[in-house]
């Protein structure tokens, strides 16, 4: 194993105490295969015990190490030192969220938001546990899997430029989710969801850069998802007009 | 249920995204570097053309993409004016649609009047 030492230049804002924030850095002794995340808990061990940040997995699905990794949301635990050849590396907290300490920010409004699509399913029939599972084929399932893989790591609404610029906006991990609940064949809740998805801030408020889509570490493709709902809700909106549609 | 009315213009913009990121670098290569080229000179020229543009289909057919370009043209600048901070949606939307409408209708006139 060999060491290299890493420049670690880290936000840091503790409210306080500090009038606003600013960047501290730490030189430290890193093995080669390290990520961003161990050389974060060596500064915590061993150099400065009042760093705060969040990290629990350190295997890239608990989705609380997200955090902006030389100007890119990233999960901490997912990038390799060894992709960041310089040896300087910046890391500030998620962008587009007020910072709480350091570089853990303020979820509210994400938490919020998840909690307005309903993310659970809404069956279709309630079941006894006598009456078994409830059974989907392979193509069933495949219709939604992808978005079922979001970890909540918020990289997606970093990057988001139409949530950078106006939070009302549902976002993309949030749309995704209730995607994904649309897509299920158990479920039955699209129209108790329609009321968040459908209307402007939802849905129609991405203009499919598709950046959090590239930035999202577990493939989930919010952008597609997004898109995928607009022709769906499209379609419901311009049928609502002919009679027999729904409305 | 919300509904948005958003659903109309994104229709417009999503179909003419399809169609032009197919047909428009043909059109632009047929009629506009071939020529320059010095290729298919004798399809391009005046009589054919005219020609071939007074079938019907043909117009019908040029029609749904002149119309959708203006449509994809004009919603995604409104979304770009809204990205560069421009905040005044309702005008700017009312402004660009206003073209696109202005577009429809030039298209329409000059294909029936061929
Ligand atoms: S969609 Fe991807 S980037 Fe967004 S929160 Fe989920 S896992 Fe993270
Ligand atoms: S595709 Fe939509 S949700 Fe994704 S980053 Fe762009 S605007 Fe945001
Ligand atoms: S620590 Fe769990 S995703 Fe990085």
């Amino acid at each position: 194993m060999s060491e290299r030492t890493i420049e670690l230049e880290v936000l840091r804002y503790r409210p306080e105490q500090d009038q606003e924030p600013f960047f501290q850095t730490y030189k430290v002794p890193c093995e080669e295969e390290w990520v961003v995340l161990d050389a974060l808990n060596y500064v915590k061990e061993e150099m400065d015990r009042t760093l705060s940040y969040r990290w629990s997995c350190h295997m890239f699905v608990c989705g609380s190490c997200g955090m902006m990794i030389d100007g890119e949301p990233k999960l901490a635990c997912k990038a390799f030192l060894k992709d960041y050849p310089t040896g300087k590396i910046r890391v500030e907290p998620l962008s587009n969220f007020p910072i709480e300490r350091d570089l853990v920010v303020v979820l509210d409004d994400f938490v919020e938001k998840l909690e307005s699509v309903k993310p659970y399913i809404i069956p279709k029939e309630e079941r006894t546990v006598e009456q078994g599972e409830y059974l989907q084929t392979p193509a069933q399932l495949k219709a939604f899997k992808q978005y079922t893989l979001c970890i909540n790591c918020l990289c997606c609404y970093a990057v988001c430029p139409q949530y950078g610029l106006d939070e009302s906006f549902v976002g993309p991990a949030a749309l995704a989710l209730a995607h994904r609940y649309n897509m299920d064949s158990r479920d039955l809740g699209r129209a108790a969801r329609d009321d968040v998805v459908a209307a402007a801030e939802g849905i129609w408020h991405c203009s499919f850069v598709g950046a959090c889509s590239q930035v999202c570490p577990k493939d989930v493709d919010p952008a597609g998802a997004i898109q995928q709902a607009k022709f769906a809700h499209g379609i419901d909106y311009l049928t609502s007009f002919l009679p027999g549609g729904k409305r | 249920m919300a509904r948005s009315a958003k659903a109309v213009p994104w229709f417009l913009f999503a179909a003419g995204g399809t169609v032009l990121s197919f047909i428009l670098p043909v059109m632009i290569f047929t009629t506009g570097i071939a020529p320059a080229l010095g290729l298919f000179t004798d399809a391009l020229s005046y009589d054919t053309m005219s020609a071939f543009v007074g079938n019907w289909l043909v117009k019908l057919v040029l029609f749904g993409i002149l119309t959708l370009a203006c449509w994809h043209a004009a919603h995604r600048l409104r979304v770009c004016a809204h990205d560069f901070g421009i905040r005044a949606d309702t005008a700017v939307a009312v402004i660009l649609y206003g073209l696109a409408t202005v577009g429809t209708a030039t298209a329409a006139l000059a294909l029936v009047s061929i």
